[in-house]
This record gives structure tokens, C-alpha cells and sequence, in this order.
């Protein structure tokens, strides 16, 4: 019954930061360009712009709520599971997520690059 | 991607890394804290190693957020994890733990996902609200990139939105 809450909430962490993850990059690429943006309206433009980004709010809103999973998952179940499980399955997810809701090409090669790191991520941490 | 770009990608590798490595070097000098005894938490913030922690955390966000702006999230993120081989050498040769052989196996392959990546495009998507200095993925305009042409020309063929604002 353990392993069920733990799992749970492995699968709520990884839900919450790959939504967060997606919003943020959405948010990023309505902003635009960082870099260009700030040689032309400066530094205080590009933080205005990017913090009054609804997608902005909501992906951090997301990633914060991940983290409080996170930390609850670490008080039911064993550390040596959950973070290597919720890193390598985000990996996987993101990849998932960013070629549905961010039309990204997500090619062979991306997703050979997704698995290998997911893999090295679980051996890493187990 | 110019140097500046890789500098960027480096810099949210190595902000990740270093942050969380003081965090938790921190948060081991202070102790556990306890949702009874919450007064803990701001001992914790005014540990030294706690505060350099989360101003390199903060400069993580931001790296991170500027990568995004300019590359895919499926760039960036496998670009990225080179963070966990760069923890594990830090652990390996400045603190002299024991690294086992499965560990070094997910070095390896978390170094070849990286170089499988790196070897691609960092931008593939065409969704730009502001393509800010980047006239190919205007629809008015002749695609003045090649594979940025042909990805147009290929998503038009699938009947997919091209160089459309969203």
C-alpha cells in the first residue's frame, strides 16, 4: 500500500513539472528572444514582459507545486526511489508533452537523447 | 547558436550543480527542520551556505528562462543534464566518495544523450509570438534558412499552421 502512495506521488511530481516545464517554455518563446529583446528595450523590459506572462505565472505556479510533492513523496517513500523515478520519468514526459503542446520536432535523435539521459539519470541517483 | 548561446547552456548546468551542492551542504549543517518547529527555516536561510545556495538557484531560473527564449525545450533540457556527470565528478575527485561502476555507467550514458542532442538543431518549432530579429519565420517573407524552409515548407504539407503568431 505504501509503494501505491509512493508511486502516486512520483506520478504527481512528474505531472506537475513536466506541465511546468511546457508553460515555461511557451511562456519563454511568447517573450521572445532574451537576449535581443534586452539590447533593445533593456533589462527591466524583458522582466516586466516575461513576469506579467500568464503562462509565466502558471508554469512557476506548476513547478512550485511539484516541489511541495516532492517533498511530500521524500516523507512516505525512499529518497533513493523517488528522485531518480521523478527525474528520468520528467525527462521522458517532456519529451511527450513538447512535441504535442509545443509542436517541437522531436526527431530520432531527440528521443535517443531523451532516453539515454533518462537512463543515466536513474542509474545516477539509484 | 553562438558562443554566447553555449555560455548561457553552461551557465545553467553549472548554477543547477553548484546550488543545489551548497544547498544541500547547508541544509546538513543546519539539521532537519520541522513542520512544528518552522522558526528553523529562516536559521536555515541565514546560513551562509543556504543563502549562496539559493542565489545560484536564482541564477539557474534565469539562465534557464533565457535558454528558453531562444531554444526548444528538448534541446535544453538533455543539454543540460550534463549537471548530474558534473555533480558526480565533483563528488568523485574533490570529495573522494566512492563512485560504483553503475554510477559511472550513467555517466557515460547521460554524456552520449548530450552529444546525441547537441549534434541537432537547438530550435525546431515555429510557434514565435515576436520573432524578434528572425525574419524566416515570417509567412510574408521567403524563408531566408534553408532547413528553417524546409521545416515550413513540411509542417505546410502536413497542414499544419506555419510562421503563424500565436
Amino acid at each position: 500500500m505504501k509503494a501505491v502512495y509512493t508511486w502516486s506521488a512520483i506520478l504527481v511530481i512528474v505531472f506537475a513539472s513536466v506541465v511546468g516545464d511546457v508553460l515555461l517554455a511557451h511562456a519563454m518563446k511568447q517573450v521572445g528572444d532574451v537576449g535581443a529583446l534586452r539590447r533593445r528595450a533593456g533589462l527591466v523590459a524583458v522582466i516586466r514582459r516575461t513576469l506579467g506572462n500568464p503562462n509565466f505565472l502558471f508554469g512557476v505556479t506548476a513547478m512550485a507545486v511539484a516541489f511541495f510533492s516532492l517533498l511530500f513523496a521524500l516523507s512516505w517513500g525512499d529518497v533513493s526511489l523517488v528522485a531518480p523515478a521523478a527525474a528520468s520519468l520528467t525527462f521522458i514526459g517532456n519529451a511527450v508533452a513538447a512535441k504535442i503542446f509545443l509542436h517541437e520536432r522531436v526527431d530520432r535523435r531527440r528521443w535517443i537523447a531523451a532516453t539515454l539521459v533518462a537512463a543515466g539519470v536513474a542509474l545516477l541517483a539509484g | 547558436m553562438n558562443i554566447r548561446k553555449y555560455l548561457v547552456l553552461a551557465g545553467v548546468t553549472v548554477f543547477a550543480a553548484a546550488g543545489d551542492s551548497m544547498l544541500s551542504h547547508g541544509m546538513k549543517q543546519t539539521g532537519s527542520i520541522s513542520l512544528n518547529h518552522l522558526q528553523g527555516v529562516i536559521f536555515a536561510i541565514l546560513n551562509p551556505w543556504v543563502g549562496v545556495g539559493i542565489l545560484l538557484l536564482l541564477a539557474f531560473f534565469a539562465t534557464y528562462m533565457t535558454a528558453l527564449s531562444w531554444a526548444d525545450l528538448t534541446y535544453v533540457l538533455p543539454a543540460t543534464s550534463l549537471g548530474y556527470v558534473l555533480l558526480a565528478l565533483v563528488a568523485r575527485f574533490l570529495l573522494h566518495e566512492h563512485v560504483s561502476p553503475l554510477r559511472w555507467l550513467g555517466i557515460a550514458l547521460i554524456t552520449g544523450g548530450v552529444g546525441f542532442v547537441a549534434g541537432g538543431p537547438a530550435l525546431t518549432e515555429h510557434h514565435h509570438a515576436k520573432p524578434v530579429g528572425e525574419p524566416c519565420g515570417v509567412a510574408t517573407s521567403p524563408p531566408c534558412d534553408s532547413a528553417q524552409g524546409m521545416l515550413l515548407a513540411k509542417d505546410a504539407r502536413n497542414g499544419a499552421p506555419s510562421g503563424v503568431d500565436v
